[in-house]
């Protein structure tokens, strides 16, 4: 029987860099970072979420051969890679709080059936969706057409 | 071990103009406006965008408002022209031709079609975005629909 999801593993271009951003900018904690060789094991998690770590892995040897690794790191600078959902309790004050430390943003806070919801780059390019979710779906809800979301002032 | 390839600051340019496509997509914005907010020629912008995203950044962001606009027509209580203007086209005429050739069917019969969406915004936002598989093929485009033909 599976008990639960502990590990989930993002593609990053630079762990060092990644590291940093998710400590220092998205506020996660640092869980472990050691090395075994040339072979670096970094993770991360949201401090409320000690069963959930995210591990920060470079595309490179032993993992991938090495004209794997250069299309996944391609494919990160491209900004196709999407990484997941973080959950906020506060998707406006998040979202303030992550731009402020030059966070980047691909959306800001919209209204949504299921929450308020936007959307950001780690460091790598890799993208996340940052959902404030509503107790219940809410099909009725208004979908905010975002007019002004477009507009950064 | 920590590599950075040159053409790695190149798609990152491109993404970054990308991005701004897919933020200020209800805003006035061309491709000569993203293009020079990229610090790209409009040229150069259009030839390097198209070989990393396999089409003309004009199509990528009609591509973008006509899936916003799918977006608006299934949830929101607005008509077929105030959608068409608020996701950034200026006349009601390429709205609707442009919406036929990416979706295959006209807006008010999409709307006629679609129930309200389920699936999280962010994920159509990303996956939906201008890269529609309905679409034939990137290369069968008219000529002056954005690329620099």
């Amino acid at each position: 029987m599976i008990t639960g999801l502990s590990i989930a593993t993002v593609w990053v271009l630079d762990q060092e860099s990644a590291k940093r951003f998710y400590t220092e900018k998205l506020g996660f904690e640092l869980r472990t970072d050691s090395a075994m060789g040339d072979f670096r094991w970094v993770t991360v998690g949201a401090k409320d979420q000690p069963g959930l770590e995210i591990t920060l892995m470079e595309p490179a040897a032993p993992s991938l051969d090495p004209e794997s690794a250069e299309q996944v790191r391609s494919l990160l600078a491209k900004g196709v890679l999407g990484a997941g959902v973080l959950s906020t309790d506060d998707c406006h004050a998040t979202y303030r709080e992550l731009s402020a430390r030059g966070v980047e943003f691909v959306q800001e806070p919209t209204n949504r059936p299921y929450g308020i919801e936007a959307l950001l780059r780690d460091d790598s390019g890799n993208w996340f969706s940052l959902t404030q979710r509503h107790e219940q779906m809410d099909p009725t809800a208004e979908w905010d057409p975002c007019v002004e979301g477009g507009s950064r002032g | 071990m920590t590599r950075t390839a040159p053409d790695l600051d190149h798609l990152r340019s491109l993404r970054q103009a990308k991005d701004l496509m897919d933020r200020e997509w209800a805003q006035p914005l061309d491709v000569d406006a993203v293009a020079a907010r990229a610090g790209y020629s409009r040229n150069h912008f259009v030839r390097s965008f198209r070989a990393a995203y396999g089409q003309t950044p004009g199509r990528y962001l009609s591509g973008r408002r006509i899936e916003r606009a799918q977006d608006l027509l299934r949830n929101a209580n607005l008509t077929v022209t105030e959608i068409c203007f608020l996701v950034g086209f200026s006349s009601l005429g390429s709205f609707c031709t442009r919406f036929k050739e990416q979706v295959g069917v006209t807006p008010a019969e999409f709307r006629r079609a679609s129930p309200p969406a389920v699936v999280p915004g962010c994920f159509a936002l990303m996956h939906a975005g201008g890269f529609n598989p309905r679409r034939k093929s990137v290369f069968s485009e008219k000529p002056g629909g954005g690329a620099r033909s």
